[in-house]
């Protein structure tokens, strides 16, 4: 019942998407999708997943594309050919993959090949094996680390490209033009200044509650990375982002990124050395179940450092990038009013 | 009663987004995502009761902080001046859907 | 002792979900942006408080109390900020209420509604 509700009000909202033109209210919509999706995976009793849509989806996707948005504009360009063949194709590939469906088992079928393969050993043998009370967590950390670390190498990968494409040059001499264009938000709202300094300890002291709690509930080095950078974020908002980079240096940050990709990468290869396969924690340690601990520990540090720092470097050379093309705007502006 | 309180929650959830998608100027849309957030703790929070695991709490608790953080985000960027600057006088393109 | 707990509980609910169902309708009906926001406000404030407050009753451990009582905080700390910002920046940027309007701010309301829309 609430499945069929959350269902049909995900699909009106993805039509409405489609149908708006103004970008700001897409990103809107795109926010109440995450929360909306979100409390779908609660009622489907996925817990970690619906951490992870509300930490990404609802959270940092949304902040991250405002700032894309402000420096492209905020109409969506219309189109003027008829995609006929787009839609014969779409309408096509769609009526294969329902009928693809037709041979899938059914709901919650007990029978269904994915209830019948790894899934009993994980449920039954991993208390004994690894410890930990939360399954999901060792599936992820332990059962499947190396598909983890793709994941962590991708997140990594996507950080290096950012900065490859967008990293600045910046021009020491014009740095205090600069920071006047961008503290308005800082001077105008008081009471959301101090509101968020009364918040944002809070925040961080959250995240890494969530880092270390991720064996016994939801959460783990994901989650607890991107409220990290959320929390860094938002600072750098309000405060303008010369504050924000006083307070935590870019350089430093890079660093941080790779030693949370390095960190996850040298577990998996001391295990090798110690004697057992790739991501082998049981030799970790003299006592397999305490190595089992010690590897996911490690692990979850490497992916939530290399997480939030990714997250605020992608934050920081796309408000960088923002932060030039006002001080361009200014310049021009100013050499308009002295030629008049 | 936990039953009855999700539903009107859900009710209000819909008005919410009904407020969102046809909302005339962009702070009809702004306070309908921040009132549609506040829902979905409370619905996070009545769900985990319901289904009897009250540890679901976590989410609300991201759910509320997350919340915050996007609507001071979308206030900080939507400031028009910067915007109708920025975005080649496209207006006359745009419509209400 | 129980079923007075259990109640309490039930009342506290009831006045949370009237609440948030009465502020939902309201944004929906209300004319224009402050007044909705006048909805927003009571929902987000009144109406979470009494839902999490009923909750606490039900709550069967300390740990699930003490983290409704910080949702309860955060709510009562977030949710005025936010509305306190909204309704800045919305003055600032120049929407004016239904009722403060002259035949000139209408005019100009509708170039800031084809802008901001």
């Amino acid at each position: 019942m609430i499945n069929i509700v959350l269902l049909t009000l995900l699909v009106v909202v993805a039509f409405a998407i489609i149908r708006m033109k103004d970008l700001f209210a897409v990103i809107m919509l795109l926010g109440i999708y995450g929360l909306l999706s979100a409390s779908f995976f609660v009622a489907m009793d996925a817990v970690d997943v619906a951490f992870t849509e509300a930490a990404v989806g609802a959270g940092i996707s949304t902040l991250l594309m405002l700032v894309v948005i402000t420096m492209t504009g905020r109409s969506e360009r219309t189109t003027r050919h008829k995609p006929l063949l787009a839609l014969l194709v779409i309408i096509f590939t769609g009526a294969l993959l329902i009928y693809g469906t037709l041979d899938m088992p059914y709901f919650s079928s007990a029978d269904a090949p994915i209830h019948s393969h790894v899934t009993p050993r994980y449920i039954n043998d991993s208390m004994e094996e690894i410890g930990i009370p939360n399954i999901v967590t060792s599936v992820l950390a332990s059962y499947r680390a190396f598909d983890t670390f793709g994941e962590v190498v991708v997140i990594f990968t996507a950080g290096i490209g950012v900065l490859a494409l967008l990293s600045v040059v910046r021009h020491p001499e014009n740095n205090n033009k600069i920071t006047t264009v961008n503290d308005a938000m800082h001077e105008q709202y008081l009471i959301i200044r101090i509101v968020t300094k009364i918040l944002l300890p809070f925040i961080l002291l959250f995240a890494l509650y969530v880092q270390f709690h991720g064996d016994f509930g939801p959460g783990g080095g994901f989650q607890a990375g991107v409220i990290f950078a959320a929390a860094i974020i938002l600072y750098a908002m309000l405060f303008g982002l010369n504050t924000a980079r006083k307070v935590i240096n870019q350089s430093f940050v890079q660093l941080i990124a790779a030693i949370g990709v390095l960190l996850y990468g040298c577990v998996g290869v001391v295990s090798l050395l110690n004697g057992g396969n790739f991501f082998d924690y049981n030799v970790l340690s003299d006592d397999p179940v305490t190595g089992q601990h010690l590897g996911i520990l490690l692990i979850e540090w490497g992916v939530g450092c290399t997480v939030a720092s990714v997250m605020i470097i992608i934050f920081f050379s796309f408000a960088g990038r923002r932060e030039i093309q006002l001080h361009n705007k200014n310049v021009s502006d100013k050499d308009q009013e002295s030629s008049l | 009663m936990l039953i009855a309180a999700t539903l009107a929650i859900f009710i209000a959830m819909i008005l919410a987004i009904v407020r969102g998608i046809v909302g005339p100027t962009l702070y009809d849309r702004i306070l309908a995502v921040n009132m549609f957030g506040t829902k979905t703790v409370l619905l996070i929070s009545l769900l985990g009761f319901v289904m009897g695991r009250p540890e679901f709490l976590d989410i609300a608790i991201v759910y509320a902080l997350i919340n915050f953080i996007s609507v001071i985000g979308i206030l900080r960027y939507s400031d028009t001046n910067e915007l109708k600057h920025l975005s080649h006088d496209k207006k006359s393109l745009e419509k209400e859907p | 002792m129980d079923i007075i707990i259990n109640i309490s509980g039930a009342l506290c609910l009831f006045i949370g979900s009237f609440l948030c169902i009465s502020g939902a309708i309201g944004i929906l009906r209300f004319p224009d942006f402050y007044t909705r926001m006048h909805a927003v406000g009571v929902t987000d404030t009144l109406g979470a408080g009494m839902i999490l407050i009923g909750l606490m009753f039900y709550s069967p451990d300390f740990l699930t109390f003490s983290k409704l009582v910080m949702i309860l905080l955060l709510t009562l700390l977030i949710g005025p900020t936010t509305s306190h910002v909204l309704a800045k920046a919305a003055m600032k940027n120049g929407l004016m209420p239904e009722l403060a309007k002259t035949d000139h701010d209408k005019n100009k309301d509708k170039e800031i509604n084809s802008s901001n829309s």
